[in-house]
Parts: structure tokens; sequence; C-alpha cells
């Protein structure tokens, strides 16, 4: 034990006395959720709306108007053609066109089905399939003030009412944070990890070390304990700034979110420490853990829902510990869940846990 | 008592046989050299010793203690400095010394004895980072952290190289020191003026002992005449001297050519006649003792 407080004061000396650590520590997660979370937004914040009215009546300029109104939409001057309209998307001066119908107002008034067409430029899907929701709720919210049956829209022919829930604005940035402070914590236990043990190696120190009698478990235990705890105040940290900034407010309970991370990085930490046998310098190292974070977190779900994902990569997440973590952080932040609703992607990531633990401290020996 | 004893170790990295074989046994309290030219297999056969490296075959115990079975227990009998500046360079003096100190169980004060010839001349540096030492004091943290646990052996390899002249003499006058205090020594170099300093050396090359004795020894059991050559242009007249029938062998010492003797019966006249039948022009020829170096040399080639 006396060993272990050795080797912890000695590593905690160095890391302070390192530079470039201080600024890793308290710069990154503050440049990393004010940069990211801005600009990895997917709202739609200025849609321009190209608007064909062959009708051309009241019941038309209102609904109109109700795009007017929305912050979301700019109304760009649209002639009265469809086909122009349609130039006007290719030439990416719209990213919709709206085409009403003649007879709109007659058949409204008469009660009867009316129909309107959007066409949308769905080159990124994600944005095309935001602008059909954000169109779609808003003629449907007029269609009801109008006191007439449903106004159809040509590609969604079904009533929704819809109710976002957990996230009640979309604001993006909320379902960001979280998924940023997921990659802190990774940055901080797996690479910092990784590359302390190489320089040992690459300094020749771990010779000295070696004909020590610290046992493997000591050396282990001093090099990985200095990381948990730093990636953890890291995630608090983190969390203190997208409230302070975010207005983030954390639903689930806190001890519960910390509990989960702190089995996360066991993960973290031991990959990190089974990257650093496979490499003999720093620059390895680093290759191999930037190789294998971007894999990880490309296929977390950190932009694009998992549930999209094709099958294959379905599978791979199950050994994924950063798509387990993302998704309990967001659903601990966000949603609130509690322990229960967790338990299963708990339980997985005990046993990754496990697993990659054994294999780090068979792998490390201490005879290099 | 023997405090290391090797037996046929061998040691091979792929193709290249670093250690064929190799045998010899350290008593307690001496102060053993372990003398070859670079890729002899000096570092191989530390690393062995110290535990940090497996041999292929063979054995050595320190202590009696296997390296590599009981090696947990040479560990705790061991000091190793290893030939590359291995502590921690962002760490300051004193923390280096407290953490090794630490590491193996015992503080600074408790040995303090056993290093305070060492570290006294730190003493005024004991804030700054190791780092930032000089090439010397470096070496002489180095040491004071392979004795701050009070080792039974104290394993040094090549200490001295790259160092001064004169912090060289410093360390094997603090060697000499150790020594009396009872730690047994193993300390490998290249430097073959260093070998008459210890009790007893190997001379080591391609991985094979060519001999241990005293150095006395050593030279004593050189087996023919040597002379030393001054002349003009050595390395021009080398090619032409060793074609001599009366040359065993014959090479460049410093500024003078060596020149081994093949029978008895030569003296320095004979050989100032046959040079200069041969077309060397000689200042002066004298029969000289061997050195190690000689030695070293003469092993090589009887091999």
């Amino acid at each position: 034990m006396r060993t272990i407080l050795f080797l912890l004061q000695k590593e905690f000396i160095q890391i302070f006395r390192n530079k470039s650590m201080l600024p890793i520590i308290f710069l990154l997660p503050i440049i990393q959720l004010l940069i990211l979370a801005n600009a990895a937004t997917q709202e739609m914040k200025n849609i321009n709306l190209a608007v064909v009215d062959f009708d051309n009546s009241t019941y038309s300029q209102r609904l109109i108007n109700a795009f007017y109104h929305s912050s979301f939409y700019t109304i760009i001057p649209t002639p009265q053609s469809e086909n122009k309209a349609i130039d006007l998307v290719h030439n990416g001066d719209a990213d919709a066109v709206l085409v009403i119908n003649h007879g709109f107002e007659k058949n409204l008034v008469k009660g009867e089905k009316v129909s309107v067409q959007l066409l949308v430029n769905s080159i990124n899907g994600t944005a095309a399939s935001l602008i059909n929701g954000y169109t779609s709720s808003i003629i449907q919210s007029n269609a009801q003030l109008f006191g007439a049956g449903n106004v159809e829209i040509g590609m969604l022919p079904v009533h929704t009412d819809s109710r976002f829930w957990y996230n009640p604005d979309l604001n993006y940035k909320l379902y960001m944070v979280p998924g940023i402070l997921v990659i802190l914590v990774t940055i901080i236990g797996m690479f910092l990890t990784a590359l302390n043990i190489v320089r040992e190696k690459e300094l020749g120190t771990i010779e000295q070390i070696n004909v020590t009698p610290i046992k493997k478990y000591q050396f282990i235990v001093g090099k990985l304990l200095p990381f948990w705890i730093i990636a953890l105040f890291e995630l608090a940290f983190g969390l203190i700034i997208a409230r302070l900034v975010f207005n983030l407010t954390i639903l689930g309970s806190i001890p519960l979110l910390f509990t989960f991370a702190a089995v996360y990085l066991l993960v973290a930490l031991s990959f990190g420490l089974i990257l650093s046998t496979s490499s003999s310098n720093q620059q390895q190292v680093m290759f191999l853990t930037f190789f294998f974070m971007i894999v990880f977190i490309m296929m977390s779900g950190l932009f694009t829902p998992t549930e999209s994902m094709p099958k294959w990569a379905n599978y791979f997440n199950t050994i994924n510990p950063l798509y387990y973590f993302m998704r309990v952080n967001r659903m601990i932040i966000l949603k609130g869940s509690g322990f229960r609703d967790i338990f299963p992607e708990f339980i997985s990531m005990s046993v990754l846990a496990i697993v990659t633990m054994f294999f780090a401290v068979n792998r490390y020996k201490k005879t290099v | 008592m023997e405090k290391i004893s090797v037996n046929s170790i061998s040691k091979s990295y792929g193709n290249v046989e670093a250690l064929k074989g190799v045998s010899f046994n350290v008593d307690g309290g001496e102060l053993f050299g372990l003398i070859g030219p670079d890729g002899a297999g000096k570092t191989t056969l530390m690393r062995i010793i110290t535990t940090l490296l497996l041999p292929d075959s063979g054995n050595a115990k320190v202590c009696g203690y296997d390296v590599a079975n009981e090696y947990k227990k040479v560990r705790t009998l061991l000091g190793y400095m290893p030939g590359r500046f291995s502590l921690y360079q962002d760490l300051s003096v004193e923390e280096n010394l407290n953490f090794f100190a630490g590491v193996f169980g015992t503080t600074v004060q408790e040995n303090y004895d056993l290093i305070k010839n060492i570290y006294y001349k730190l003493e005024p540096f004991k804030k700054r980072r190791a780092g930032k030492l000089s090439g010397g004091m470096k070496q002489k943290l180095a040491l004071s952290c392979a004795l701050v646990h009070k080792p039974e052996v104290l394993v040094l390899d090549e200490p001295t190289t790259g160092v001064d002249a004169v912090s060289r003499k410093e360390f094997w006058d603090l060697l000499k020191e150790l020594k009396m205090q009872g730690i047994t020594i193993i300390v490998s170099t290249a430097y073959m003026d260093e070998a008459s300093l210890c009790d007893r050396i190997a001379l080591i090359q391609n991985g094979k002992i060519l001999g241990v004795n005293t150095p006395t020894g050593i030279i004593n059991a050189f087996p023919y005449k040597l002379f030393s050559i001054e002349c003009e242009k050595p390395t021009h007249a080398l090619e032409n001297i060793r074609s001599l029938s009366i040359c065993k062998n014959a090479y460049l010492f410093g500024n003078s050519l060596h020149f081994v003797s093949n029978n008895e019966e030569n003296s320095p006249e004979i050989i100032a006649k046959t040079l200069e039948e041969s077309g060397v022009k000689v200042d002066s020829v004298n029969e000289v003792s061997p050195e190690i170096e000689d030695c070293f040399i003469e092993r090589m080639q009887r091999q």
C-alpha cells in the first residue's frame, strides 16, 4: 500500500509538472464544449422556402404568412412556375419548394381534403427530414386554424401530432453536450494513460522501475488511478461548464452518472494500457489510439443515431464502450433514467471492464 | 562466498547470438569488472543478472537466488544503474531519491551513511530537476538511487561511458569506498585502462568470456615478449611490420606500435635491425610489459 502511495505521489508530481497537462485538463473541455456544441448543430435555423401559390387566395396567403412569422423560414421571391421554383433548388437558392394548387381555398371552404406539395432538397438527409418535419407541422397547425379538414401534404398523408420529449425545443446542443463529455473523458482516460506509460518506456525509466520490488498490480494501479481521478474530475468540470453555458440540467441522479463513468473509465484505461504495451514509442501509441478512438466515436452514435446504422454496426457496438457511455450519459442527463433503465448497459459495461482489465494486466509484462 | 554466479548463459536476439555460454563467479565484497568492446554482450549479461531479461539457456544466481525463478527476491538485493540515465528527468534530485527509497520500503535517512559521500555533492542541487543536471551529477544521482536501499550487490552498466576524465576518476574512488563497506560490485566498461582498478576482471568479446583473473594475473599470463616501437608513419609501416617472420602480431597503441614477438630470442636490437632492413625508419624500440589491452588482443586472436 505504501508503495502505491509513493507511485501515486510521483505520478501526480509529474502530471502537474508537465506544462501541457493543465491546459489539456482545463482548456480542452471548455474549447470542445463551446466550439463543438455550437458548430455541430443540426438544427435548421434558416430554411429558404420557395412558395408557388397558384391559388392566390386569402387562405393561401394566410398559410404563407405562417411561414413568414416563423423564425426558421425565409420566404424567397418565387416565379409563378413549378419548374422555375425547382430550378431555385438546383441552384441552391432554395432548400424547399411549397406548391399550393388552384382551388386550395375553395376546397377548404367546402370541407374537402386539400393537398399541397412539398419538394425538399435531400442531399443532406438529416436536414431534409428536419425541413419536412418543421414544414408539415406548420401546415398542420394552420389547417386547424382554418377550422377545416386536414390539409394533406403531398408526401405525408398521415395526420401527426408530434411532441418532442426530453428535449422539447429540439435543442441540438443539449443532445451534443453529453456526447462531447464522453469524448473528453475518453481522451483523458485512454489517450493520456497510453502516452504516459509509453513515455516511461521511451525514456528508459521503466527499466529502473522494473528492477525494484514494485509488483505488477502496484505499477498498474499507480499508473491508472491518477488518470481515473482526473477523468472523473474532467466529467464534473465539463458538467459545470455545460450548466453555466448551455443551461444543461441533469435530470437523473448524479451519483449514478458518475458510477457509470467510473466503470466506463476502467474500460478506457485498460484499453489505453493494452495499446501502450503494443507500442514502443509515443508516436506509435498516438496513431494506434487515434485509430481506435475514431472508430469508436463514429460508431458510438455521437452524431448519427445508432438505430439507423446497419446490423453489423449494431453488432460491433455491443463491444464499443463509447456506445454504452454515450447512450447512458444522454439517458441520465436528458431523460432522467434511473438505475433500472440503464441496467442492461451497466451489465454490458461491467463485463467489458472485466475482460479488458484481464487482458491489460496479462499483456503488461514486468520483464519488458 | 559467491554473490553472483553465472553458469553457461546463452542469449540470442533473432539470428544474433549475444551471449554464447558465459560462466563466471563474483565473490562477496569483490569489485568485479566486465571488460569488453561495444557489442561484446556486456549489457545483455547485465540485464540477465538484474532480472530484466531471461536467458535462453543456462542460469544465474544472485546471493544464491535464481534470477529467473526467484526474481522477486533478487530485486530486493540488487542495486542497478543502467548505462542510459533512467531516472525521472522531471523530478528533482530529492524527489527521485525519496521515490526510489520509498518503493524499496525504506527512507533516505535510514541508509544515509551509505550514500552521504556521493550525495553531499548533490545536496546543493537537491531542488533541481534531474534532467537539468550535468553528466557527472546525473551519474552520482543514479548511483545514489541505486544505493538508497542498501543493496548487497551493485550492478553498474558502463557507468563511466561519456563521462569526463576527472569525473571518471572520482567515480572509481567512490566505488572503492563502497567496496570497503562490504558491497559486492560488478561493473562493465569498454575502457581497458579501468580494468586495473578492479579486483578481478572478465574479458568478454563476441558473447564469449576470454578469461577471468585478477588484472595482474591476466597480464602475467601474457605469453610473449612485447616491444613498443616508435617510427615514422606508423600506420603506413604496420603492413610492412606484420609481414616480418619474427612478428606474431603488431598494432597501433597510442602514438606508437606494439610488436608481439613470436620467439623469446628477439631483442630490441634485432627488431630494430630487421625493421630498418625492410625499409621502416625506426626511432626507438623498447621491451615493455603488456597492458590489459595487449592481453585482450592476444586472447581475441587466440580464439
